[in-house]
């Protein structure tokens, strides 16, 4: 190794996710690094080919076709590049290619143990196939048949608390050996160990690890339940989460041939995108929430700074969370059952039978690489991307909260008494919303996307929205984390450079107010400062939404005078000076104020849930929608 | 882009299945590579112990621990049945003996004169794996199983439920487009897989349960009548275990869908043969389709190779299935693959085939929304 740094010329990378693989090539182009082409393909994980690095081919062939160069030789990429047209210097790739995460819990007790097994599975993200104890009325070998039929993509064991019982020791014991008999296979047929996130008591750690260490990939962590008037869930949920990164997703058949043919190791997609995200925080010192919306998984990323009152000082905190249960194509179907389907319908602006709707939803998740053809198809899909989102950030904001990295337990019935907001991602803070994925990147139409995050994130005050232009943030992460000395340098200037001029389409800027007065009315006249020196004063009453267009590049300055009791980002009537940046799209007012009520999700836990409000009456719902939808330009004229 | 595409169910007329047998706890294997099995024959089993019954016979007895022993009539190790005298008492001046009979058939494994307990043993409890498919056995798994192999006819579906069943084929609708209705469900389905054509609703399957049929086949269904035959909405489709009567395949998708006309002929011509069927379904990454397996006894008619073919791309003159709405469930053909992105009414820009249907009429479908006829 002579540690010259080498100046590199092209890069192929690629994202292998749980639907589609997506290949980018990109070039020197003078002094500048930009994005040339991208191909895409469906993952090939499945039978007939159960080979990842097929459809990572199939994609680079696209890229192929585009840019008229030569990439693949017999069946490999050609790396370095050996002239103008043939090969390129650098390949690296992420993958999120194994998909969600569905995975099983035991405990001793069904409605103790278990439940908090499953309570911390759920938090997690993940969704809980079954779960086992001893009393749950099956024998043994029912239980055994059960866990070979599921496939679980990881296990999670609890049971007992701490110095108990010799009984119930022996009890988690035989848990243990009950999967240690079941040995499941991996679900594509892949040899890696099964991921087993032992939970349970510390008493029973070391017969455990006699188990199960040899067989699984096996980690233990504090109890759930330490005592049975406590649950301790954050370090199981914490575990499950790095496992299913490290070792569930980014799993697939061809993965040992694909790593064989990159220059960095392969990142989870959610580990890329997380990167960039931090990357994005960092450069201009600013609150980012993103989000990745995927076919079997929706990851949402926050990097907040936070004033720790306790040590008088500013951190940056970053917290990443993968809900592995809600997704556009695998996961889809769990969107409904968990939203509900009023939730999906209140967005769709005209009547949709319901069996109707449900069959569309069935079928795109038994065939999930499809894509909306007519308009139609186009409106449900966002109406429930829009859900999966808004659920996806409801956990998010959960994980992120107050104290986190703290093991912090809860009572178990104050969890009922009261609903208190200890997230730290607060809206009037936040700065910039990201989104990445195929609905939100590949929409038709920008201000789709915009509509979309709006929507399902509900932004206060003033708010920069952007979008990854192509769906590109893992190859961009991965390609910045390149270790090698002699191309680490030239692979982050690349990675950068392309970030900012192809990946990060700016959309614009959101100004939103959060209260929804009793009656109807004006609820603030905002004044813009236009680049040209212009002044524009518009009033806006509850429920309107407008565009003001502001391109690229352009600032425009804002004064926001809310009207008595409106909350506009500032506080309960408070004025709000500040600057919109505009973008794609331009600058969005909404003055529909946001709505909160009680909830319960699916771990039953109460939480407040937030939502535009809409009228009940379903000609007026419409008639509303269809108002914001022209206010936006969002669909083609349509007459559905 | 030729490679690129979504390949289709297999539905093959002759081909040569192989499925693994496993018992989920260490037993004998009853089988030998060689011996030809028919599907419900046994192939491996094995015994879980029964539940322990213990009985404080010292107290039962009125006596020392150190004394059961002797008012015990049997011994460690004998079997017991039910209502059997396990011991008597002395009683009084030899008046009033007590007898304490057995609660459970089995075995008596322990007599404490320690603790004037007695343990004992019920019946084992067998567990048994079949051979699922008619066939030949060519491996064997020491302790656990064996791998089954027959030449079928080998038929996937898009999802199902329930797990497996076994039947003989019958043919309950004339047409691929007909549906499978009440009326059609009657005593001569009893323990037989019922053929349907493009629809099926709660209602029937419900009928079909009470009637005693095994499988179901059918192109289609609503999601509300499956939720409302389940009980439940399938939130992540993981199925298999469900214990609902019968076993359902849906071959086509959700809704009102023509089965597919290879599927529909290939049903009717093995008409009156007994099939395996498996609605078990898993669709994640590492998908698991539900499948009717059906062993063709002529074996010198068959020519079937074990050996997959290789996989080609989408071509000129392909014949396809388009998966998604509009014209759900059509077969077209291929008449063009124009390379450059296209625009549908969504306003997506992709890249398209053009198709031809039956009747001569055109169309620009998205790539993605087409599968491969599979053969």
């Amino acid at each position: 190794m002579s540690g010259k740094k080498l100046e590199i010329r092209s890069i192929l990378a690629t994202d292998c996710g749980s639907t589609t693989t997506k290949a980018i090539l990109i070039e020197k182009k003078g002094d500048e690094y930009r994005l040339i082409v991208r191909g895409e393909a469906p993952t090939t994980v499945e039978a007939p080919f159960e080979d990842v690095t097929k459809g990572v081919l199939n994609a680079v062939e696209e890229v192929e076709e585009l840019s008229g160069k030569k990439f693949i030789e017999d069946g490999r990429l050609i790396t370095p590049q050996r002239d103008e047209k043939t090969g390129a210097d650098v390949y690296v790739s992420t993958s999120s290619a194994g998909g969600g995460l569905q995975m099983m819990v035991g405990g001793l007790v069904l409605t103790m143990t278990a439940e908090s097994a499953k309570r911390a599975a759920l938090g997690a993200g993940a969704i809980v196939m079954d779960a086992i104890a001893t009393n749950d009325g099956r024998l043994p070998h029912e239980k055994i048949e059960r866990i070979r039929h599921l496939r679980p993509d990881m296990i999670l064991l609890a049971g007992a608390v701490d110095n108990g019982t010799a009984q119930s020791k022996a009890k988690v014991v035989e848990l243990a050996e009950l999967i240690a008999a079941a040995n499941p296979k991996a679900r594509l047929g892949i040899q890696y160990r099964l991921p087993v996130v032992y939970a349970g008591t510390k008493d029973a750690r070391k017969e455990v690890e006699d188990v199960l260490g040899s067989k699984t990939a096996l980690k233990i962590v504090e109890n759930i339940r330490p005592v049975l008037e406590r649950e301790n869930l954050l370090p199981a949920r914490n575990e499950i989460h790095e496992q299913f990164m490290e070792h569930v997703m980014a799993n697939a058949p061809g993965y040992k041939k694909l790593m064989s043919w990159t220059d960095a190791p392969i990142m989870p997609t959610p580990g890329a995108v997380g990167y960039i995200m931090q990357l994005i925080a960092h450069m201009e010192k600013i609150n980012v929430v993103g989000v990745d919306i995927g076919g079997a998984t929706t990851d949402i990323f926050s990097v907040w700074h936070h004033h720790d009152e306790k040590l008088d000082k500013w951190e940056e905190i970053f917290n990443r969370t993968v809900s592995a249960n809600l997704g556009m194509s695998y996961s889809v179907s769990n969107v409904l059952a968990e939203a509900g389907l009023q939730k999906i319908m209140r967005w769709v602006p005209f009547h949709v039978n319901e069996r109707e709707l449900r069959n569309r939803i069935k079928n795109k998740m038994i065939r999930p690489t499809t894509i909306p053809q007519g308009l139609e198809e186009l409106i449900i899909e966002q109406a429930i991307a829009r859900e999966a989102l808004r659920l996806a950030f409801i956990q998010h904001k959960d994980f992120a909260q107050e104290l986190r990295g703290v093991s912090r337990g809860s009572d178990i019935s104050q969890a009922f008494r009261q609903i208190v907001d200890r997230s730290i991602v607060k809206m009037p803070e936040l700065d910039m919303l990201v989104g990445s994925g195929g609905v939100l990147s590949h929409a038709p139409r920008r201000c789709q996307a915009m509509l979309m995050m709006i929507d399902s994130f509900l932004p206060e005050g003033i708010t920069r929205m952007a979008v990854d232009s192509i769906f590109m943030m893992p190859q961009l992460g991965v390609l910045a984390n390149i270790q090698k000395p002699e191309l680490e340098e030239s692979a982050k200037r690349a990675a950068i450079e392309v970030f900012h001029k192809d990946c990060l389409i700016k959309l614009g800027t959101c100004i939103a107010t959060k209260t929804v007065p009793k009656k109807p009315g004006r609820v603030m006249t905002v004044t813009f400062t236009m680049p040209d020196g212009k002044t524009l004063e518009k009033s806006y009453n509850l429920g309107d939404m407008e565009l003001i267009p502001l391109g690229l590049d352009q600032k425009a300055k804002v004064r926001i005078v809310p009207e008595r009791g409106i909350d506009a980002g500032a506080g309960s009537g408070r004025h709000l000076e500040g600057e919109v940046e505009g973008g794609v799209v331009g600058v969005v007012v909404d003055a529909r104020g946001r709505i909160y009520t009680k909830a319960v999700d699916a771990t039953g836990k109460p939480f407040l849930e937030g939502a535009v409000p809409l009228p009940e009456d379903d000609v007026e719902r419409v008639q509303t929608l269809k108002k914001w939808h022209k206010a936006l330009n969002i669909y083609p004229d349509y007459n559905l | 882009m030729a490679q690129a595409y979504t390949p289709g169910l297999r539905v093959t007329e002759n081909a040569v299945i192989v499925r693994e047998r496993r018992l989920p706890l260490l037993g004998d294997v009853l089988v030998k590579v060689g011996d030809k099995t028919k599907a419900r024959d046994v192939v491996a089993r094995t015994f879980l112990p029964g539940d322990v019954t213990p009985i404080n016979m010292a107290s039962k007895l009125g006596c020392d621990p150190g004394d059961v022993p002797e008012l015990m009539k049997k011994k460690e190790g004998d079997r017991i049945k039910r209502g059997e005298v396990l011991g008597q008492s002395k009683g009084i001046f030899g008046l009033f003996k007590s007898k304490i009979t057995s609660p459970v058939d089995g075995t008596i494994e322990i007599i404490s004169r320690i603790t004037g307990q007695v343990q004992l043993r019920g019946e084992p409890e067998p567990v048994a794996i079949d051979a699922y498919i008619d066939g030949t056995v060519v491996s064997v798994h020491e302790k656990e199983g064996a791998d089954i192999q027959a030449t079928a006819s080998f038929i996937q579906g898009i999802i199902g439920i329930g797990g497996e069943a076994f039947g003989e084929i019958k043919m309950c609708v004339g047409k691929p487009d007909e549906e499978l209705t009440p009326d059609k469900v009657d005593a001569s389905c009893k323990g037989k897989f019922i053929v349907g054509g493009c629809y099926v609703t709660c209602e029937t399957l419900r009928k079909a349960a009470q009637a005693g049929v095994s499988g179901v086949v059918v192109g289609g269904i609503d999601a509300q009548d499956m939720k409302d035959f389940m009980g439940y909405d399938l939130g992540v489709a993981i199925t298999g275990m469900e214990k609902l009567g019968l076993s359902l395949i849906i071959t086509e998708g959700f809704g009102r869908i023509d089965m597919a006309a290879t599927t529909f002929e290939l049903l009717k011509k093995r008409e009156g043969l007994t099939a395996s069927m498996n609605g078990a379904t898993q669709i994640r990454a590492g998908v698991m389709r539900p499948e009717v397996i059906i062993p063709l006894k002529d074996a010198a008619a068959v020519k079937a190779s074990a050996v997959e073919k290789e996989v080609q791309g989408l071509t000129v003159g392909c014949l396809v299935r388009i998966i998604r709405s509009p014209n759900f469930g059509v077969i077209c053909k291929i008449a063009a693959m124009p390379p450059e992105l296209r625009k549908m009414e969504s306003e997506t820009m992709v890249r398209v085939l053009e198709v031809e249907f039956p009747a001569g009429r055109r169309a620009l479908v998205p790539r993605a929304n087409v599968e491969a006829i599979e053969r």
